[in-house]
Parts: C-alpha cells; structure tokens; sequence
C-alpha cells in the first residue's frame, strides 16, 4: 500500500480540483476517481468568504485528504507565507510545494524551491515538492526533508505525456526508497499507465480530468489506468528487443515434407 | 481613518485591529487566512493585530486548484 509521510492510500490517483464545468461534476469526478488525496489552493477571497465556503463544501467529504498548494507563487517567501496561511485554514502539515520559475512553461525555479522546502521542513510541514527530472534537485530536495518527490512529465498543463522517459527511470533507480508522484503533464489514461509502468508510486493530475468532455468518465478512466500500470509494473513486465521470439513452444511441431 | 491596502485595493476604514477590520468587511468563516505586511496572522491573534496607516492586507481563501 502506497504511503506518504506515514498516510496509508489505497488510491494512486491524487487528483486537482481546477477548471471543472461545476462544483457538482467536480464532487462527482472526484468520487469516480476513487482518490483520497485533492489538491486545492489559496486565493484572495472577494466576497467576504462565501466562495472559499462553498468551494469546501463541494469536494468535502470522510474519504478526502486535502493537500493544499503554493500553486501560481513565484519566490521564496511567497511560496512559505502561503503554506503557512494553507496549514491554517486546512489545519494540515502537508503542502505541495509549486515556486514556479519560468512564466512560458511553469518550470519550477529549483532554486527557491530547495530553499522553501528547507524552511518548510524545518517548521514541521510535510512537503510534496513540484520539481523537474533533474536528479541533483531532487538529492538536494531529499536532504533539504521531503519525504516525497513530485516530478513533472511534461509541462502543467501541456498533456503531452511523458517527454522524457529516461529521466523518470533514472529517477526510480536513484529513490527507490522515495515515494515518486508524476505531478504535471499527464494528458491521458496511456500516459498514467505508462508512468506507474515505470514504478512510479502515483500520480497527480487535473486538466486531463478537468477539461475532458466528460470528467466523471475520464476520472473513471484514470482510476483505472493507474491501477493497471501499478498491477503491470508489479507483475514483472517484459523489456522490449529487436528480433521475435516465439511464443508457441517448436518442440513436437509436425514435420509434413 | 486609516487607509489599508486589503487584497490590492485600497479601503479607508476605522477598524483598529484585524479582527474588527474583517468584521467591518463583512469577511466570515473558520476557514479565512490572513496576513499583514507579508506576516501571517493566526486566527486568535487578529484581535491583537493593531492597524496602521499604508498596512498591506491579504485575506485568503479556500479555492480550486491543481
């Protein structure tokens, strides 16, 4: 069973909560997806706390984990202020941690990252850290005290699928100890599965969901996706060569000329 | 009178301290943050939380996110 910062889930599926059609479709993909982890964020509030409320209501519910983000903060203490203010209204120590560094690609800025990850840590937080392939960042983010690692397969967003499969190997055979989430770039169930292939512990995603025709479907879809590559990678897959190798046995073959 | 910069707009308001401030603003709810000056401001210090003059607010909220 999959655990992060000592939370057992059943779910491999961590699921956000932007950009759905209505709080009801939300409430209802978020049910289909089987997740118990959502991902949520702080913004300024313009009337007068009625939409924080409300939004609340409409992904609460005994199964659901909320880990907020510092989604959209771009410097250190930006990023920190915002997890402290998250870890008060949600009264949780988690927080993903998102310092983002180029406007084009929303690539993290692993600088501020591994510095807010420190300070973090240091108070207690239990940080999920968005970050890139880059395995250097990522020994830095481990010794900094993330128990968790969030590498992007593609850019937020982009739902190109996993770009750069080598990185996210590298990554598994470096930690293979470290809970490994693909956080960003997933755009369809194949990629889901393509990365829990690879050993990945879970993944994160939301626009795919989100912004399908049908999210309820497509949460469905996910859910299932991540549990067949998870019951893939764990049956023991073959890896792939260049020349055929017979699958019926040639041993008592008839001979007929 | 003071004028406070609350969310990036500016509001002339009487309120002394925070928790009069979001009184005064009509903010409710467990589930607000605050901050003043880029400071994080815990529920049950609001009331202690004297204003002045050109202070920077922010009040957050729960919202969707990825």
């Amino acid at each position: 069973m999959l655990s992060l910062y000592g939370v057992p889930l059943r779910s491999r599926l961590l699921l956000g909560t932007a950009r759905y059609p209505s709080p009801a479709i939300l409430a209802r993909a978020i049910e289909a997806s089987r997740a118990q982890v959502v991902t949520v964020s702080l913004r300024r509030e313009s009337a007068g706390g009625a939409t924080g409320g409300t939004f609340l209501e409409s992904i609460a519910s005994p199964g659901v984990r909320i880990l907020p983000n510092t989604a959209g903060c771009h410097g250190v203490s930006e990023a920190v202020l915002t997890a402290r203010m998250a870890r008060e209204v949600f009264s949780t120590n988690w927080v993903k941690l998102e310092v983002i560094g180029h406007h084009g690609t929303l690539q993290p800025d692993v600088f501020a990252l591994v510095e807010a990850a420190r300070i973090l840590t240091q108070e207690g937080f239990e940080v999920f850290p968005y970050t890139t392939g880059d395995l250097v960042v990522a020994e830095k983010l481990v010794e900094a005290g993330c128990r968790v690692l969030m590498p992007w397969c593609a850019p937020i967003g982009s739902a190109a699928g996993p770009t750069d499969p080598a990185a996210l190997r590298a990554m598994r055979a470096h930690f293979p100890d470290v809970p490994l989430i693909v956080d960003a770039g997933i755009g369809r169930p194949s990629h889901a599965a393509a990365v829990m292939e690879l050993g990945f512990d879970a993944v994160l995603l939301n626009t795919a969901v989100a912004a399908a025709a049908d999210p309820v479907s497509m949460a469905r879809a996910f859910a299932d996706a991540v549990e067949a590559g998870r019951a893939g990678f764990s049956a023991g897959l073959l890896e792939p060569r260049d020349m055929a190798v017979p699958s019926t046995p040639l041993i008592g073959k008839a001979v007929f000329s | 009178m003071r004028t406070l910069i609350v969310n990036g707009e500016e509001h002339r308001v009487d309120s002394a301290d925070l928790a009069a401030l979001l009184s005064a603003l009509g903010y409710e709810g467990p589930w607000l943050a605050t901050a003043v000056n880029g400071r994080i401001v815990h529920k049950p210090d609001r009331a202690r939380e004297m204003l002045r003059d050109g202070d920077r607010i922010e009040i957050l909220s729960p919202m969707e996110g990825g």
